[in-house]
């Protein structure tokens, strides 16, 4: 049988086929489809009744709530309203509403599993992709196609495989990893195939540091980002899962391998994610706001990260940490990490998606310089036009605040 | 119709920025593109093709970036190549998006017409012939329709008859 990429055997059981080839236009059947408030039910409602059609399945939607929480003014809390509406009219039972960003939830609630065919209404759901299931992102309009059909075309995808030997330094993070890619390949690099990270170093990575790297696989232009499922992903599941992993050559459309301890901690210069250059480049820069948020960059693992910096020192700048998720929170509250941030003077934000997508009371005045552990910096995203956001790990995010200037956290780790 | 000529990789917090996607799709037009064109949504007019190079319409999967720019009345987009996602949405909402190779060699404010028989994007300002990559077959169906909305409601009534 022809050997066949990660992608190409998630795509195949997914249109009931044994083999697919790239380039081939197949339908595939949809195993679970997630919203947000945001694009979701606000969107879906009206064209569902348009149609008068049902849900294909309401076992298998998960609608979380995450972009306008907490509520700030009329039309924020219709928003909220009509998600929390949609899903009893619906009987959608999967709902999570202000208990974190979608992409981090739906994982930590036991949704994704190894071997899934998932879509998601929002660009960075090629984040599943590092529990080895095909997911990625789609726009209004198609996931309502998805509820009503249960299906959705795709061009089975060529696979790109990134490969880092060896290890992560201490004080480097996937997040490093990711804007490395993007200064070398940019924000088209990953041609909208599917982008396989494998090696020795993203095999020591825990879980949410894979999600990091799934996750970016939007910056980096590719329709999903995939990991092999291995003992690590069983034990997040809390179960013993059959494998799902590319067959030993495989043909696939390009092949990088990289030595992993080589990788500088990152940075990112305004106005776009490809600006990554290593951080020794931007010792100049004096942000006044150190951001550490959203699905890319406030999960526990990138909570701790901070934490590794921050613990015994202050923040010379306004520091505003959003956790990821409530349950992530609750776990950082539990094992001491929250209360390093808020010694250290870190003022905590909801749960939420919050400035990385422009929403809310915290979003970026004019010409502020921020550092941010989020995955976009272009032009307006996270508040004014002339506001500069500079992108970087949580590592970097946390040493900045202490040094008052762009600095290398690996001078904190010594 | 007019061209209106954009660079590489403008992305959807650039077409739809995020702090007015809670409004409707009315007011999220007015800001469409102004941070790189703040005279786009009012000066375009219905017909006009927004051409662009690499990776138009990366970033957040937000379907209100095509809506603004079919709601203004475009009638078309060129670029050298689309970011996955907004191609598909460009599309489910009947929105023309075509790959053209040779989208540089257009000027701003060049006489634009589109031959989807030949696939052929003509400049008729330069005098020139760009071809495009073909809309796949069961997309350019769906484009015909109107989008995957009516698309999908003509599917449905079709079923109906049927049953």
């Amino acid at each position: 049988m022809m050997k066949q990429t990660l992608a190409q055997k998630l795509v195949a059981r997914a249109a009931g086929r044994s083999t697919v080839a790239p380039g081939e236009i197949v339908t595939c059947k949809v195993d679970l489809a997630m919203m947000h408030d945001s694009g979701g039910p606000r969107r879906v409602k009206p064209m569902l009744e348009r149609l008068g059609a049902k849900v294909w399945d309401p076992s298998k939607v998960v609608v979380i709530t995450d972009h306008y929480l907490p509520a700030y003014d009329e039309e924020s809390r219709n928003i909220i309203r009509i998600a929390r509406d949609w899903v009893r009219e619906a009987g959608i039972e999967n709902f999570y509403d202000a208990q974190g960003i979608c992409h981090v939830v739906l994982p930590e609630r036991g949704h994704l599993r190894p071997g899934m065919f998932v879509v998601g209404g929002d660009s960075h759901s090629p984040t599943g992709g590092a529990f080895a299931a095909y997911m990625f992102g789609v726009g209004a309009t198609e996931m309502l196609g998805v509820l009503v059909t249960g299906e959705i075309w795709l061009k089975v995808p060529h696979t790109l495989v990134m490969e880092f030997d060896g290890a992560l330094q201490p004080g480097v993070s996937a997040k490093d990893v990711m804007l490395f890619l993007m200064g070398r390949f940019g924000l088209d690099g990953g041609q909208y195939q599917a982008v396989e990270y494998r090696g020795a170093a993203i095999r020591r990575l825990p879980m949410q540091e894979r999600m990091t790297l799934c996750n970016m696989t939007a910056e980096l232009g590719g329709q999903t980002g995939l990991i092999a499922s291995d003992a690590i992903t069983n034990a997040f599941l809390a179960s013993e899962v059959e494998t799902w992993d590319s067959d030993a050559g495989a043909s696939v459309l390009a092949h990088h391998r990289f030595n992993a301890s080589e990788i500088a901690p990152q940075v990112a210069a305004p106005h776009s994610p490809a600006n990554a250059k290593p951080v020794e480049q931007f010792r100049d820069v004096k942000p006044t706001l150190a951001y550490i948020g959203a699905c890319t960059g406030a999960k526990l693992e990138d909570l701790r990260m901070a934490s590794q910096i921050l613990g015994g020192r202050k923040s010379k700048m306004r520091l505003l940490v959003a956790p990821a998720s409530a349950r992530d929170q609750k776990t950082a509250a539990d094992e001491g990490t929250l209360q390093v941030l808020l010694d250290a003077g870190a003022e905590l934000l909801p749960n939420a998606c919050g400035i990385c997508a422009g929403y809310g009371d915290h979003v970026l005045p004019e010409d502020m310089v921020a550092i941010s552990s989020t995955a976009r910096n272009f032009k307006g995203r996270m508040g004014a036009a002339s506001s500069q956001v500079y992108l970087a790990s949580p590592y970097t995010v946390a040493a900045t605040a202490v040094a008052g200037r762009v600095c290398d956290p690996r001078e904190f780790l010594r | 119709m007019k061209a209106w000529v954009f660079g590489d990789n403008i992305d959807t917090d650039v077409i739809a920025p995020g702090r007015y996607m809670k409004f409707g799709i009315e007011r999220i037009t007015q800001h469409c593109l102004e941070a790189v064109n703040p005279d786009f949504s009012r000066q375009v007019t219905p017909g006009d093709i927004i051409v662009a190079g690499r990776n138009f319409g990366c970033g957040s999967s937000r379907e209100q970036a095509p809506a603004a720019l079919k709601h203004l009345g475009v009638a078309a987009l060129v670029a050298e190549s689309f970011a996955g996602l907004f191609y598909r949405n460009a599309l489910n909402l009947g929105l023309p998006a075509l790959a053209c190779s040779g989208a540089k060699r257009i000027r701003h404010g060049d006489r634009l017409s589109i031959d989807y028989a030949s696939n052929q994007v003509f400049d008729l300002t330069l005098d020139e012939r760009l071809p495009f990559e073909p809309i796949p077959a069961h997309l350019m169906e769906m484009v015909r329709d109107g989008g995957l909305l009516p698309h999908l409601e003509k599917r449905l009534a079709r079923k109906e008859r049927a049953s």
